[in-house]
């Protein structure tokens, strides 16, 4: 690949050629041969090709190329590149010769997980390993400058390095990286304590809008995602689990597909699901269609969207809710306040739809079982493995990929690797590549869950609000997921965004009688972590609720909010920043109309300002975004642009669709009517960073709570009517 | 038995004529580059061009290609990622996950082959193709880039405040960078 691009004339830059061989020399090793790395593992490859790893973070190889290591899960949001530029940072290598390799679960626990965590989700990439692959490439830096002050007995003080090359001024002598790593290696890594990371202001590499060092494969179809993997004597498995969850797999008729061509095998992979392994996927998907299925679909077949709604309902005023936040007497100071306003709000469940759908291939043998598969949590994989597969730990391992979209979907419950081992487990030895089609992944999925919420505001005679009292009912990802994470029965993650405590979803606004309530009521469909997870609905509730009190209180939506953030000067740093580029208060075209929100999690801060048309028969149109983002830090503005971009997109959803239930299972099973964005209804988007350096932020789900309210708020100015419930149809209302 | 024309090869695969083309072109011909999304030429992530033409191969049977339709996929589209609609991928990094872009190039390319120098109506309608990432934003700005109506970066950003760093765009000049820096 290096040749070809690098033959390709004057308009590709050197730099970006060596950019390209980077990353083929990192990805390209290990996965572009497209061949089993179960003899070598993957952060071999560096040190196969003639690397020395200096420390586990870095591998030199003689020609000066540095391999990074990284654990974190690449799913497109850039984690890889953020990463290689912190280590690089501190390295002081030639970014221009950085390659990256990732490493597999089970290398880390054979090195008691010297790579700490592997699990990537909740925007925890950067901002949960920065500080030791800071270190990493800090401490590997001082034993390459080490190793060349030894070679030319002169103090290591008098040597200075950049781009990979040591110089020592006083004897005009200079050396690299890749001619000291064997050395370097050999020496004894500096105590921890002694290390100095930099400050943000002197970063070259970090904070800068780098180019991604993973492009080049995605642009020429050479990359390999887990669907895609070959291995010799690979077949192929479809599965079907009962459409309606908790039902129960009674019986097939196996005898009826068994002649078909390439047809392998049929299983029962567990209670609820059944496999057809063939040679190639199409005959084991279209086979299954074939193959008569008696499911027990059990009681929940009685459930519908509208049994679930009641159930909801009738938790926004029972007794059974516990309330998180309690100041002041927040239904007295209603009660008596100089106008009231109520509403309640409701948001629907929805579904990942990653691109790549659901897949892993997995071989057993009798010492060894291995599993090829996109994760956001590769360690939890090789435990899934493990588990299902009945071998030790140390007997397995998960080789990762770059996912084709993780959203959530891949990080803790890997019920998709537990069904690819029930599978290969009948035909030992041979890998078996299972694959979910498209209405599978979206019939058994981990869904946004589902809720109610209704509000009670109290204004006073100037226009401020003094008592607020937000009821949410609705179902608990810890009770599907981790019912270990719910103490006392409270489980606070369903508030997330409206917590007062702590500095990750801080609630921004200062209301003196304030009560937050939240009524568990769970419902037979699973529910997991959605990109930006529960701040997404609440964000929801609480934005377009102050817009609607701002109005009763004749207030600018701004200048309401600002009255109250004078205690949460990020908050309102961030909503000012969005105003500002967002041009509140100016002129706009006839007909557009804007909208405002702010609102916390991740540790982030965010703010959007929509500008939105509506026609007269209904046709949304969302013609700009502003988007605010205070994530501490902005190890690649690009990258977080990207980020903020997709955090439309995929916001977008709740706008768009729903996923409804009827007779207990989802009706929405492909893109006809599980309508996502593209890219006609996107806006323009521009991403305003305004990082303050004190703390590191996440960015990946941060600024997706804004953009859904924004909007609303901005249909809401245009119609004059208030949007409660989602997606926009059930209003008449269709984006266009 | 069916003979087709894959990339200016002439190949012979062995398989049933319902089958759809993508599950023949990944499965028994290798190519992985195209891809699986919907199945129901919803998503666009297994565009090819067939005479020029971008077809959502998940729809198209195989015994409906003659030997004699020119079928091109994303590993054909070039020999070196040199074709004006990848460059301009690579240079204003388009792709995040990468798993669509396939078919969002094959589109792309498509589109600019009948309309060299597409309106951003014309984007609208041609690019169907779904990037459940959202990289819509820089698919516009590389398509107009790549049609030589380049407008800028393909992401606006605004960078405020900060301990007295500067910031730059990334790249050489000779395309501007993943983004634009106010």
């Amino acid at each position: 690949m290096n040749k070809r691009i690098a033959g390709n004339g004057a308009s590709i830059s050197r730099r970006k050629f060596l950019i390209g061989s980077a990353a083929a020399a990192g990805g390209g090793l290990a996965l572009g041969l497209n061949l089993p790395f179960a003899a070598r593992p993957v952060a071999a490859q560096a040190l196969a090709s003639g690397g020395t790893e200096v420390n586990v973070w870095v591998v030199v190889k003689p020609d000066d190329t540095s391999v990074i290591r990284i654990a974190r899960s690449e799913m497109g949001q850039g984690t890889h590149t953020g990463l290689a530029q912190l280590v690089a940072e501190e390295l002081e290598c030639d970014w221009s010769k950085v390659a990256i390799e990732p490493i597999t679960a089970g290398q880390n626990l054979a090195r008691k997980r010297i790579w700490r965590d592997m699990a990537t989700g909740g925007s925890r990439g950067i901002r949960g390993s920065h500080d030791y692959v800071r270190q990493g490439g800090a401490a590997a830096r001082m034993m390459l400058l080490q190793a060349a002050a030894n070679e030319w007995s002169v103090p290591v003080g008098e040597l200075t390095v950049a781009n990979g090359i040591i110089t020592h001024a006083p004897s005009g002598r200079s050396t690299s990286y890749g001619k000291v790593a064997a050395a370097a290696a050999k020496l004894t890594p500096p105590d921890p304590k002694t290390i100095k990371l930099k400050a943000p202001k002197d970063w070259k590499l970090a904070g800068k809008p780098l180019q991604r060092l993973d492009t080049a494969d995605k642009i020429n179809g050479s990359k390999v995602f887990a669907m895609d993997l070959k291995l010799p004597g690979l077949l192929n498995a479809a599965v079907k689990a009962c459409p309606v969850f908790g039902g129960k797999l009674v019986s097939y008729d196996e005898a009826a597909i068994s002649r078909r061509p390439g047809v392998r095998g049929v299983v029962r992979v567990n209670d609820a699901t059944v496999a057809v392994v063939a040679d190639t996927w199409w005959r084991a998907k279209t086979a299954l269609d074939a193959l008569p299925i008696v499911w027990d679909e059990g009681p929940n077949a009685k459930q519908s969207s509208a049994t679930i709604a009641a159930h909801l309902k009738e938790g926004l005023t029972a007794d059974d809710a516990f309330a998180d936040t309690d100041d002041g007497d927040a239904l007295k100071a209603i009660a008596g306040a100089a106008k009231q306003v109520e509403a309640v709000y409701a948001t629907p469940f929805l579904s990942h739809t990653c691109m790549e759908s659901m897949n892993c291939t997995v071989r057993i043998t009798a010492d060894k079982a291995e599993v090829w598969m996109p994760s956001q949590n590769a360690e939890a994989s090789l435990a899934a493995l493990s588990t299902s597969s009945g071998l030790p730990l140390a007997q397995c391992e998960a080789y990762n990929f770059g996912l084709g979209g993780g959203f959530g979907r891949r990080g803790g419950t890997q019920d998709f690797v537990r069904q690819g081992v029930a599978i290969a487990k009948q035909f030992p030895g041979v890998p078996v590549k299972m694959i979910w089609s498209r209405e599978e992944d979206q019939g058994h999925d981990f869904y946004r869950p589902i809720s109610q919420c209704k509000l009670a505001g109290g204004v006073d005679q100037d226009g401020k609000l003094i008592g607020l009292h937000i009821r949410i009912s609705g179902q608990s990802i810890n009770a599907y997921l981790a019912p270990h994470n719910i103490k006392d029965g409270k489980d606070i993650r369903q508030v997330q965004g409206l917590w007062k405590r702590g500095n990750d979803a801080q609630f921004g606004y200062t209301v003196p009688n304030l009560r937050i309530e939240y009524a568990m009521r769970n419902t037979h469909v699973p529910v997991g972590p959605w990109r930006g997870v529960n701040t997404n609905q609440n964000g929801v509730y609480l934005e377009c609720f102050m817009d609607e009190m701002a109005r009763a209180a004749g207030k600018d939506p701004l200048e309401f909010r600002r009255a109250l953030m004078q205690n949460h000067p990020k908050h309102l740093a961030v909503l000012n920043a969005a105003a500002e580029k967002g041009g509140w208060g100016k002129p706009l075209p006839p007909g557009v109309h804007r909208g405002i929100a702010q609102f916390m999690g991740y540790g982030s801060y965010s703010a959007a300002v929509a500008e939105v048309s509506v026609s007269s028969r209904g046709r949304v149109e969302v013609h700009r975004m502003v988007l605010a983002l205070n994530s501490g830090h902005a190890v690649n503005p690009a990258t977080i642009a990207a980020q903020v971009e997709g955090s439309v997109a995929y916001g977008f959803d709740s706008l768009l669709s729903e996923c409804s239930v009827d007779r207990g299972r989802i009706a929405e099973l492909n893109f006809n009517t599980y309508r996502v964005a593209r890219i006609s209804q996107m806006p323009r988007v521009e991403t305003v960073i305004v990082p303050t350096y004190d703390f590191w932020g996440g960015v990946g789900e941060p600024t997706i709570c804004v953009v859904v309210p924004s909007v609303l708020n901005a249909i809401h100015a245009a119609t004059g009517k208030p949007v409660r419930t989602l997606p926009l149809k059930n209003h008449g209302l269709t984006l266009a | 038995m069916a003979q087709l024309n894959i990339n200016g090869r002439s190949q012979q695969v062995d398989v049933e004529p319902d089958t759809p083309l993508l599950w023949v072109l990944r499965e028994q011909v290798g190519l992985t580059g195209t891809k699986y999304g919907c199945g129901v030429a919803q998503c666009g992530a297994c565009s090819v061009h067939i005479n020029g033409e971008v077809r959502r191969s998940c729809s198209i049977t195989v015994g409906s290609v003659t030997p004699r339709d020119r079928i091109v996929t994303i590993e054909g589209l070039s020999p070196d990622s040199s074709h004006p609609v990848q460059k301009a991928w690579l240079a204003l990094d388009v792709p995040q996950c990468g798993y669509c872009q396939s078919g969002q190039i094959m589109a792309a390319a498509a589109l600019l082959t009948k309309k060299p120098k597409p309106t951003d109506g014309d984007i609208d309608e041609a690019m169907t193709n779904i990037c459940r990432c959202g990289t819509y934003q820089r698919i516009r700005a590389a398509i107009h880039m790549a049609a030589g109506t380049a407008r800028g970066g393909g992401s606006i950003i605004h960078m405020g405040g900060g301990p007295g760093q500067p910031v730059t765009p990334a790249g050489d000049g000779s395309m501007s960078g993943p983004a634009e820096v106010h």
